[in-house]
């Protein structure tokens, strides 16, 4: 593939063909200010923060500008934070400014650009409205919506139409109240939304936050258990509780992704109706036993039972290893063919 | 150029003519049925039938018993302010003679019928238009060039024969049997017509890109623009409601020019009589073969659909157009790629206006010479204006590029209406700017309009007097684009709120020095930061504003004061007790029961309770009304 040599803020950069100026700035360790691009979706340009000047062409927005052989990019003129700057004024203008209870606070992709762009604090006084508060969207048993910190980037719906392939939300309304929501603004509970929590991830601000705020203390890399996927996932770990899932984006068969079972399925391990022994009916009520005694009870049941008097259905929960030693141990051990999967049903 | 050799000539598609003895056109455009245009259509159907002297036929009946007479009704013809208009043409003795009739109602039918009609001498006081005696009505179309609006007002736009009979489809026919696609575009790029929508983009290089780009759908669009939104716009209204199939003939024109074979009218669902036209006109045409499978008898086919929008303004923009058509929430995206490489379904697509359309079928019957022989320097041909607010003839006018404003508005429009003092003409809409006087003598050309911060546009025209003040013009158009912002990017959405804002300050009387500034910064940067051209001219309204008209920023920021008295905040009414004579105009006129006095006696306006709407002021013939 042809390569693009261009240079960033004077410092020489080679892409390939394709890639835009905020990838090639980005893989350079070059920070472009941005919020509503994300390497795993199509960009849209939609909140203008990366504008940035190319030699010639004057300002662009570098998340949907393909590098070109001997392009001059600044990331930082005149030109670029004006455009930028006010553009962010508008942007905090219209947010919520009570950052020190949002759970995304430190770690919001707003505050990271207002840090680096700066404001104009008297000019944004000026522009900076009370706005209507409007309520939050808490129908969902996970994770909760707030509007009024939603700076409107649109990650979210991308995500879900995508990555996700659901198409729960969209934009709905218009001008200033425009919003996020499910079809006919109806809550998320009532759309096909179904709970992936993906679009939590990635959403940069606090608008979309999950409903468990407890914040890990240790991250624990593993694979789900839930099914035979085998998700890459770390978990968050405090007091020796698991407190939060996120994917694993280094994980190369799942890249980050988790369903809803993987990402909010975890508070059975701390359930205290989980069974952690095995449980034998005696005299019509359950004896927590020992493992061997449990083990062996099965075999002398199974024992009993040989040929096509048994019948097996193996786990979608199980690896696919686990369910060949399944169907092994029906066909060869027990001698009989009937064996089915929990999949096919 | 197509092969076949049986291609059908349009003449021979509509049927055969009787030439009634009267003919009567009544306008039933928009305007028309809106100054009660049906019920003038019925009161001549019943008068005339009811007279025993003429029989009343369809336009295209064959047979014609004895004395006959038909009645059409017709598009737009521009005098909006003259409707209802009904044009009479007698045939007697094989010499025709026509006039025209305004501000025609049901009231007035039977005195035509009787004296005109059936006596043979016109009605001459309710003559606006004649061929034989000019009156003062005949201005209204000297200067103009009516060549996209030929149809219109002429012909009935329910009968395809009619638009046959007027050449239609013959360009259709030319480019079918004499021409390749390439020599299609290049006939239309020689012409000069650039795009009418308010881009102004050359429509012979738009279609060359759409014919050159490789389609991996092995698909093509071709989309007709009908979302006109602009408040005070209603060119392509009347094109679609009078003359349907020149639209039809040069989408049909352009996708044999850049190899599609389906096509799109959108059309804003806010125009029903337009939609109605254009399916009637649809069915019509495809049941001649002049749509559809086989065009004509040759290998080329170009399919129709008529797609309703839903209402929002940002639909007209391209991008967020197609969106709307693939049953998407209607929200512009980023260029590249254009529309010409990805559109529709991603396969490349040509999106053109409706007047743009409508000139490609008489450019292709014409010749590019003759149009490009009309307008100005690099603006060729003529541009339809909706020329509206302080005239004293609105309506909409067809004009070569290159004609001044003040032809316009002073030779057209008629000047101003109650002679008042001219204070600036609002030109292109939302995405336009207020000029003032000095700047009358520019000329209605895209690049010497642009110098001027105001745009060609749509074509919009607003006049304004005395009476208006030009913060209140800017805080309306700005009221609109925000509103009508889809919310995707952040310097629209939020920035032309604020902007908003900050002129209802103004015009509250609450605005301070730093506004205009900041009001500056704001546009500069929704001009600079916005994704698609909504937001990127919705500050023109107020940056032309500002760079004419500041003084006026600056009495309602420093002095509080109106100069017009239309911000209600800051004028105030009352009456001047040497000149009342006690009328009780005022009082009558007043909504809210404001102002209080006997019968000859001076009265009195409650300062509390007036809305200052400034009815009483109208209404005061003794100028003993004032307001400051």
């Amino acid at each position: 593939m042809r390569v693009h040599d261009l240079t960033i803020d004077g410092v020489a950069v080679s892409a390939p063909e394709g890639t835009t100026v905020l990838d090639a700035a980005r893989k350079k360790g070059i920070y472009i200010p941005h919020l509503c691009d994300r390497p795993d979706l199509k960009p849209v340009g939609v909140c203008r923060m990366c504008t940035v000047e190319v030699e010639g062409k004057g300002l662009v927005i570098s998340c949907k500008t393909p590098v070109r052989d001997g392009m001059v990019v600044r990331t930082e003129s005149e030109g670029v934070s004006k455009v930028r700057q006010v553009a962010l004024e508008l942007l905090i203008a219209d947010h919520d400014s009570d950052c020190l209870t949002c759970a995304k606070d430190t770690n919001c992709s707003l505050q990271r650009v207002a840090r680096h762009v700066g404001v104009d604090s008297p000019r944004l006084a000026r522009i900076r409205r009370e706005r209507d508060r409007r309520p939050l969207d808490t129908s969902n048993p996970f994770f909760d919506f707030d509007p009024n910190r939603c700076i409107l980037c649109g990650i979210c719906v991308r995500t879900c139409d995508e990555l996700q392939n659901i198409n729960a939300i969209d934009y709905t309304f218009r001008g200033t109240k425009t919003l996020i929501a499910g079809f006919g603004n109806r809550p998320r509970i009532e759309t096909n939304c179904e709970s992936c929590g993906e679009c939590v991830v990635r959403c940069p601000v606090g608008a979309l936050v999950p409903k468990d705020s407890r914040q890990p203390s240790k991250l624990v890399r593993t694979i789900c258990s839930f099914c035979g996927c085998g998700c890459g996932m770390l978990l968050g770990v405090r007091d020796g509780e698991i407190v939060s899932a996120a994917g694993d984006f280094k994980n190369p068969a799942s890249r980050g992704r988790l369903c809803v079972k993987g990402r909010y399925g975890y508070r059975y391990v701390n359930s205290p109706e989980r069974l952690t022994t095995p449980l034998v009916k005696r005299d019509g009520e359950f004896i927590p036993v020992g493992w061997d005694e449990a083990l062996d009870l099965v075999a002398e049941k199974f024992s009993e039972s040989m040929g096509d008097s048994f019948a097996t259905i193996a786990s979608a929960k199980c690896t696919n290893e686990e369910n060949y030693v399944v169907q092994k141990f029906t066909r060869v051990v027990m001698g009989t063919n009937n064996i089915d999967h929990c999949a096919r049903l | 150029m197509t092969t076949s050799t049986a291609i059908r000539r349009p003449t021979e598609l509509h049927a055969r003519l009787v030439l009634p003895d009267v003919e009567i056109g009544i306008c039933l455009g928009t305007g028309g049925v809106a100054a009660g245009g049906d019920e003038v259509f019925a009161a001549f159907e019943a008068g005339l039938a009811g007279t025993g002297v003429f029989a009343v036929v369809k336009p295209r009946e064959d047979t014609c018993p004895g004395s006959c007479a038909s009645i059409i009704g017709t598009g737009c013809r521009g005098m909006c302010a003259m409707d209802v208009l009904v044009d009479v043409l007698t045939r007697k003795e094989g010499v025709e003679s026509k006039v025209t009739y305004g501000t025609v109602t049901e009231k007035m039918v039977a005195k035509i019928i009787e004296e005109h009609i059936i006596g043979g001498e016109p009605v001459h006081k309710w003559i606006v238009l004649s061929d034989d005696e000019p009156t003062s009505h005949n201005e209204f179309y000297q200067l103009q060039d009516r060549l996209v609006l030929r149809n219109c007002g002429t012909i009935d736009p329910e009968i395809i024969d009619d638009y046959l009979e007027a050449g239609g489809y013959r360009g259709l026919y030319k480019v079918l049997t004499e021409m390749t696609p390439e020599r299609v575009h290049q006939e239309v790029l020689a012409s000069g017509l650039r795009g009418r929508g308010g881009a102004g983009f050359p429509t012979g290089l738009k279609w060359k890109f759409a014919a050159e780009a490789p389609s991996a759908t092995g698909e093509k669009f071709f989309i007709c623009n009908g979302d006109e939104g602009d408040p005070g716009a209603f060119m392509d209204r009347s094109v679609l409601e009078g003359d349907p199939h020149s639209v039809f003939e040069g989408m049909a024109i352009g996708g044999y020019a850049i190899g599609a074979d389906h096509g799109y009218v959108y059309v804003r669902a806010e125009y029903p009589l337009a939609i109605k036209r254009l399916k009637i006109a649809l069915k019509q045409a495809e049941d001649r073969g002049l749509l559809g499978a086989n065009i004509m008898g040759s290998d080329f086919s170009f399919h129709l659909k008529i797609k309703e929008g839903a209402g929002a303004f940002v639909c007209g923009e391209e991008t967020a157009l197609m969106q709307s058509i693939e049953g998407k929430r209607g929200m512009p995206r980023l260029r590249p790629p254009f529309p010409a490489q990805s559109g529709l379904w991603t396969s490349p697509t040509n999106i053109n206006n409706v007047e743009t359309l409508a000139c490609v079928p008489w450019i292709i019957t014409e010749g590019a010479e003759a149009f490009a022989g009309r307008g100005f320097e690099k603006s060729k041909g003529t541009k339809v204006f909706a020329l509206t607010g302080k005239v004293k003839r609105s309506g909409l006018a067809e004009v070569p590029m290159g004609l001044t404003l003040r032809d316009v508005i002073y030779s057209i429009g008629g000047g101003m209406k109650d002679d008042k003092e001219f204070r600036a003409v609002q030109m292109g809409g939302p995405s336009g700017g207020c000029l003032p006087a000095s700047l009358l003598d520019t000329r209605v050309d895209y690049e010497e309009l642009n110098e001027t911060g105001a745009i060609v546009g749509s074509g919009g025209m607003v006049v304004l007097d005395v009476d208006n003040c030009i913060v209140d013009t800017a805080r309306f158009f700005l009221k609109f684009t925000q509103a009508e912002s889809c919310g995707k990017c952040v310097p629209c959405r939020v920035g032309t709120v604020r902007m908003l804002e900050i002129l209802t300050r103004i015009c509250e009387g609450k605005g301070v020095q730093e506004d205009i500034g900041l009001l500056e910064t704001l546009a500069d940067d929704i001009k600079a930061g916005s994704l698609c051209a909504l937001g990127g001219t919705a500050p023109n309204p107020v940056l032309t504003s500002l760079k004419y008209f500041r003084e006026e920023f600056e009495e309602h920021i420093h002095e509080k004061k109106c100069r017009a008295g239309a911000c209600a905040e800051l004028t105030t009414y009352w009456i001047v007790a040497e000149t009342c004579t006690g009328c009780r105009a005022c009082s009558r006129a007043c909504p809210v029961d404001a102002i209080t006095g006997e019968k000859k006696e001076v009265h009195v306006i409650d300062p509390e309770a007036c809305i200052k709407c400034g009815a009483c002021y109208q209404k005061c013939r003794f100028d003993a009304v004032r307001r400051q």
